[in-house]
């Protein structure tokens, strides 16, 4: 215990322990900061990838995205944010039947940013954005549609909600309309 | 080096000639309280936007930044904001102690600020028992801490001043005991012959170990005298709101909170004066080129650089430790500190008789 040490020894301990954290703390205050200073530094900000922000399914350079419509998301959605509309068709090579989405929607007020759906997901064709500026003027705007391939969802870097949907834009003239 | 006593001589001849010897004396002792009291508010401002980026740097973040270029403005909307801020009266407290409480802390910490020598020339008290001097009105802020903790009504307040007169008193004696070892080895309690002393090497390199000790010493008791850093008992904001400002708001609190400040920036100075030389240049006795190109530097500079240097050391210690118990902090100053600076006095004692210092 510490009452066994000798007076001198109290004195050296306490030295040492005083200068481990003096030395502690003095590294800390030369280390860089990593402080973003948000809204000035918009263009360059910085967010951690496994920051989850808006649900994007990503689409190739021909519009096609990796959704099956196998409806695995919906299933799993706890909030019910997810609707997969589908439809069957038949291959033309093949002649065999085949589940097509026709069309995927994604209500960003009722996401709770579980991951249960990207996780679930056979194909890897939906995952979250590193976007959180979410804030719109009306609910019906954080209705989305990811079937339709967007320019821009290829690429991560995707910050603002906004800046993708020009339609969501327009739509906020008319708030009525449910 | 630039003697600055050029300058207030030829004002003083300059305003002879006008007026007469009483009324030019003064003129002069008001122009000076003025001055005084402009750096004294400019110190305090400093001090206070220094506090904030050091404590950020410390904590990983990087403090004011929105409030004009590096959050420079932020210290001017404060300074504003807490001087338009109504003085609140208490209904039952003491009201001629409340409201002459921060008054007296303000009077201490302004005469001891008057003692310290900023360039050559450049000092305002300056006589044979200087250091006493600076000790006995340094510790006249613990009078105005006790009353404003009694007066306040307030069991929070007057906790927090017992703890307060508990503390400093104690770690007066530390104080006391370290500049007793720096006097010794001078020889003189004059500010400006200690100083000019140091023209050869500074006190903590002449007095080796126990200056060091010496200066170690002081710096914690000065911490404790500060009532910041570990040692902030009388205010600890978890434990007892704000201690014995709670009771003040507006200006009577600014008070409080520049008196603070400017402390800390006193006991750095004070520190900064008598063991590393004040506003001498760092000199090495030998290489006489190298110490003409010190004495390029301006004293008062030099003055500033160590002190706030020292600033920065004694906030460094304050970020980094966590706040003592009362009877921690006592055991540490009178188990400790005391028998430390007792021993260390007579070491010195020693150097000083038989000449073992450089």
């Amino acid at each position: 215990m510490e009452n066994k040490k000798t007076y001198l020894g109290k004195i050296a301990s306490a030295i040492e322990s005083l200068a481990t954290g003096m030395g502690i703390t003095g590294k800390e205050f030369f280390t860089p900061k990593v402080t973003e200073c948000y809204p000035e530094n918009r263009d360059t900000l910085y967010i951690f990838d496994r920051f989850k922000g808006v649900l994007e399914m990503p689409h190739d350079e021909n519009g096609n995205s990796k959704c099956i419509a196998c409806g695995m998301c919906q299933t799993v959605c706890p909030n019910d944010a997810i609707v997969v509309d589908s439809e069957m068709v038949e291959d033309e090579a093949s002649g065999k039947k085949k589940k097509q989405l026709v069309k995927y929607e994604y209500d960003l007020g009722s996401c709770m940013y579980c991951n249960l759906c990207v996780e679930i997901c056979p194909t890897d064709a939906i995952r979250f954005n590193t976007g959180f500026e979410n804030a719109v003027f009306d609910r019906s705007l954080l209705n989305m549609t990811l079937h339709v391939a967007k320019a821009g969802t290829a690429k991560k870097e995707e910050t603002s909600v906004l800046a993708d949907k020009p339609e969501a834009l327009e739509k906020k003239e008319k708030p009525d309309q449910k | 080096m630039f003697d600055f006593s050029i300058v207030t001589s030829s004002i003083h001849a300059w305003l002879s000639e006008y007026l007469s010897q009483g009324l030019a004396i003064f003129v002069e002792c008001v122009a000076v309280g003025i001055g005084i009291l402009a750096l004294y508010a400019i110190i305090a401002i400093i001090m206070i936007y220094m506090e904030r980026k050091v404590c950020a740097a410390f904590q990983c973040r990087i403090g004011p930044v929105r409030v004009g270029p590096f959050g420079l403005f932020q210290l001017i909307a404060d300074v504003i904001k807490m001087l338009i801020k109504e003085i609140i009266i208490i209904s039952h407290s003491d009201k001629f102690l409340y409201n002459l409480a921060p008054y007296v802390v303000i009077v201490g910490s302004v005469l001891a600020f008057a003692c310290l020598p900023i360039s050559q020339g450049l000092e305002i008290l300056d006589f044979n028992i200087g250091v006493f001097f600076f000790l006995a009105v340094s510790s006249i802020g613990v009078i105005g801490i006790l009353l404003a903790g009694w007066s306040s009504n307030n069991k929070f307040s007057l906790i927090g001043a017992m703890r307060s007169g508990s503390q400093m008193i104690s770690y007066e004696l530390s104080i006391g005991l370290s500049v007793l070892t720096v006097v010794a080895l001078a020889g003189t309690m004059q500010f400006s012959e200690i100083v000019a002393m140091q023209s050869s090497g500074w006190l903590l390199f002449k007095g080796h170990i126990p200056a060091v000790i010496a200066f170690v010493v002081y710096l914690i008791a000065a911490n404790a005298e500060c009532n910041r850093g570990p040692f902030d008992l009388p205010e600890a904001e978890s434990e007892l709101t704000a201690g014995f400002h709670t009771e003040y708001s507006g200006m009577h609190f600014g008070l409080f909170y520049v008196a603070e400040f400017v402390n800390l920036f006193i006991v750095s100075a004070f520190a900064a004066t008598v063991f590393l030389g004040g506003w001498m240049p760092f000199h090495v006795s030998g290489l006489d080129g190298f110490n003409r190109i010190m004495d390029y530097i301006p004293g008062a500079l030099w003055f500033f650089g160590k002190s706030f240097f020292l600033v920065w050391v004694l906030m460094w210690i304050k970020w980094t430790f966590p706040r003592l118990r009362v009877d921690q902090i006592l055991q540490l100053e009178w188990k400790y500190l005391v028998p430390i600076g007792l021993v260390n006095l007579s070491i010195m004692a020693l150097c000083a008789v038989f000449g073992w210092h450089f």
